[in-house]
């Protein structure tokens, strides 16, 4: 944990205040499942695990949702995919996106000029970052699909 | 922006997590900070129990659960009520090791505040030694309890505080 | 079952800018509280269990919730907890505490300073760490894809979202606790931009700071402190996975059990307090809970107009047990939620007898 200190100011009834940064430097070992999830990402390439019901989970679930035992069988989906709920604030916005081949969508940014391009059901492709590392940022996030 | 390293089966995600807030220390702390900037020591009293309390917490007695009262000012000497010697290097320390940190109760106060103590071997220190706050130079003095650079050994013979002669 | 009623409530004075430390915070809430039992001979010493709900990461400060024991006096030492959640939830913990016998009476308190730093992005961090914390998705707009999806899938409307707003606002005329309030048409608000679309300005609640806290006691100890006890009849809380593609977001699962299991069903219900900060939590969350148009919803205004983090969730336990205790409802429901998009759910019963 770290934390920057600021100049304080004071307040109408007295009180010292300042802009005070509190950041934790997490490094975080994130075990086999997502270790393989992520890499795959680096490679951009998307795979998830298949659940006892048959679901593909992208991200992959660790443990079945339903039985709790552990997700062992992969496969690999498009990095494309259908915008199933989407919202815009600004310049930004965020979807969660269903990737051909996968049963649970995913959240994620979604990437416009203006909300004006958007809808529900649009088609979607990931814009991956020009370096992607093995994390969920390997992703920019998605696009419209040509 | 996370980052992460690919080693062997196992990825380390890299995570920092910051958040910048604006932080209020509240009006019950008015009088101590203050006090810092003025190079005065000041806790506040319970109207219940009559405790000094330095720093004044929240503001609020922890016994009696009531509003601390007015502003007390305090000496800049105290009493070690207990030590302790720092020998292991960690992460995010800024003091060369070995150091003695140590609660100390300063006159008038009734409760014990923490800082270093210097200007003598750690192996002098005792509890119940008397010691003194040497301040760091009035420019250099901010709403922190570290405008006090330290406290070092008080002679017997008097209790003024290191510095403030020429800083006051 | 042991019978336990809530005896006593106190709330601050919501706000939106509070300079005030935790502890400041809760002092006067506390006071009022323990005032307000004076009268009846009861004192602090009497307390067998205090619960107190907070979250650091909206203080900004590791261990805050340290801080707060100072203000309940816990010397000599106390019986006391925290959860990392809001006060319904130490709520649910004190009702347990009380039912093992450990203790007959509690109090439970909470408070929440969202104003000290971006609650939006802060509250990212209630998200999966691994896959969705680390793109910092903000809590408004998490809640606008629940919104849209419950738009799409036909089941609210945006001029029902406009209505909720309309009648809580009004509502919230007669709540010195409402930070917004006023008479408006849906027309009005349905004119507004879209500000985390589809959601404008009058489907989110406004940042607030406050505190809350109230007296837990068993049997015959409530009926000896209050004249009119508001008895918890039933109380349950369950949640939903944490992978928000994994759940529907235009339902609330785990409400439905929750208010299943609290008994909601089991008898007419006056009034229900919904812990929606959203106008789309509260049409999704009357479905979930089964609660016909004779209900009165939100008659506080309800969290739409005044939502202090970790408390919003108490207030509404409070609204619902100051109306039973004044006697001008007999039975109602008090509901809570954590996590993203109404992710946990707690439902308690609240009446007379």
């Amino acid at each position: 944990m770290s934390a920057t200190e600021h100049q304080a100011t004071i307040a109408a009834d007295g009180s010292f205040t300042a802009p005070f940064e509190l950041a934790y430097p997490y490094d975080r070992t994130i075990g086999p499942v997502l270790s393989r999830f992520f890499r795959g990402l680096a490679e951009r390439r998307i795979e998830g695990t298949i659940g006892s019901d048959g679901k593909v989970y992208v991200p992959p679930a660790e443990f079945d949702p339903v039985t709790g035992s552990a997700c062992t069988e992969w496969v690999s989906v498009a990095d494309e995919g259908v915008v199933k709920t989407w919202t815009w604030h600004g310049h930004s916005g965020w979807a969660l996106v269903l990737l051909d081949g996968a049963d649970i969508p995913m959240l994620h940014r979604l990437l416009a000029h203006s909300s004006d391009e958007l809808s529900t059901g649009m088609r979607v492709v990931a814009q991956w970052a020009d370096d992607p590392t093995a994390s969920i940022n390997a992703i920019d996030g998605f696009v419209a699909a040509p | 922006m996370t980052t992460s390293t690919n080693d062997g089966d196992v990825v380390h995600l890299h995570q920092p997590i910051g958040v910048t807030y604006t932080w209020s220390a509240g009006p019950g702390a008015s009088a101590y900070l203050q006090g810092l900037t003025e190079g005065r020591l000041v806790g506040n009293r319970c109207p219940s129990c009559d405790l000094v309390y330095f720093p004044p917490r929240g503001g609020v007695c922890p016994r009696d659960a009531v509003a601390l009262g007015p502003p007390v000012e305090l000496g800049h000497t105290g009493t070690i009520t207990t030590f302790c010697i720092v020998n292991v290097p960690f992460l995010g320390q800024t003091i060369e090791i070995p150091y003695v940190a140590a609660s100390i109760m300063l006159d008038g106060a009734d409760i014990a505040c923490q800082h270093l103590i210097q200007g003598c071997a750690a192996t002098e220190i005792f509890i119940g030694m008397r010691v003194r706050a040497v301040w760091k130079p009035a420019d250099e003095w901010t709403t922190s309890f570290a405008n006090i650079a330290h406290f070092e050994p008080a002679p017997t013979d008097s209790d003024q505080p290191a510095g403030a002669e020429k800083n006051a | 079952m042991r019978d336990v009623a809530i005896v006593a409530t106190s709330q601050a004075r919501n706000t939106t800018d509070s300079t005030l430390t935790t502890p400041e915070l809760l002092m006067p809430v506390l006071a009022d509280l323990f005032a307000s039992l004076e009268s009846l001979g009861v004192s602090r010493s009497d307390i067998d269990f205090w619960c107190h709900g907070s979250c650091d990461y909206l203080t900004g400060q590791p261990f805050s919730f340290v801080s707060a024991v100072d203000v309940i006096g816990a010397w000599p030492p106390i019986s006391e907890s925290h959860v990392e959640a809001d006060g319904a939830f130490a709520l649910y913990e004190a009702w347990v505490k009380i039912q093992t016998g450990e203790a007959d009476t509690a109090v439970v308190f909470s408070n929440g300073k969202s104003s000290s730093g971006p609650v939006d992005r802060i509250m990212a961090l209630q998200h999966d760490p691994y896959v969705e914390a680390s793109l910092w998705p903000t809590m408004t707009a998490t809640a606008a894809l629940s919104a849209r999806a419950c738009l799409d899938r036909g089941v609210i409307t945006e001029q029902q979202m406009a209505d909720v707003a309309v009648r809580s606002r009004a509502d919230a005329i007669a709540n010195p606790n409402a930070l917004v309030r006023g008479i408006h048409t849906v027309d009005e608000f349905l004119a507004e931009p879209l500000v985390h679309a589809p959601l404008r300005e009058h489907d989110i609640a406004p940042i607030a700071d406050g505190a809350n806290a109230l007296v837990l006691a068993a049997g015959d100890v409530a009926r000896a402190w209050s004249p009119r006890p508001a008895w918890i009849s039933g109380i349950d809380h369950r949640i939903d996975t944490q992978r928000l593609g994994a759940r529907d977001l235009s339902v609330a699962s785990s409400a439905t059990i929750a208010a299943q299991k609290a008994g909601v069903d089991q008898g007419h219900i006056d009034a229900a307090e919904l812990h929606a900060p959203f106008t789309h939590n509260e049409l999704i969350l009357r479905r979930a809970l089964g609660l016909d148009d004779n209900v009165a919803i939100n008659p506080s205004g309800g969290a739409l107009c005044a939502n202090p983090q970790m408390a919003a969730g108490l207030a509404r336990v409070i609204e619902i047990a100051n109306r039973v205790t004044s006697g001008s409802i007999d039975r109602g429901v008090a509901h809570a939620t954590s996590g993203p998009c109404l992710q946990q759910n707690l439902v308690a019963v609240i009446e007379n007898r």
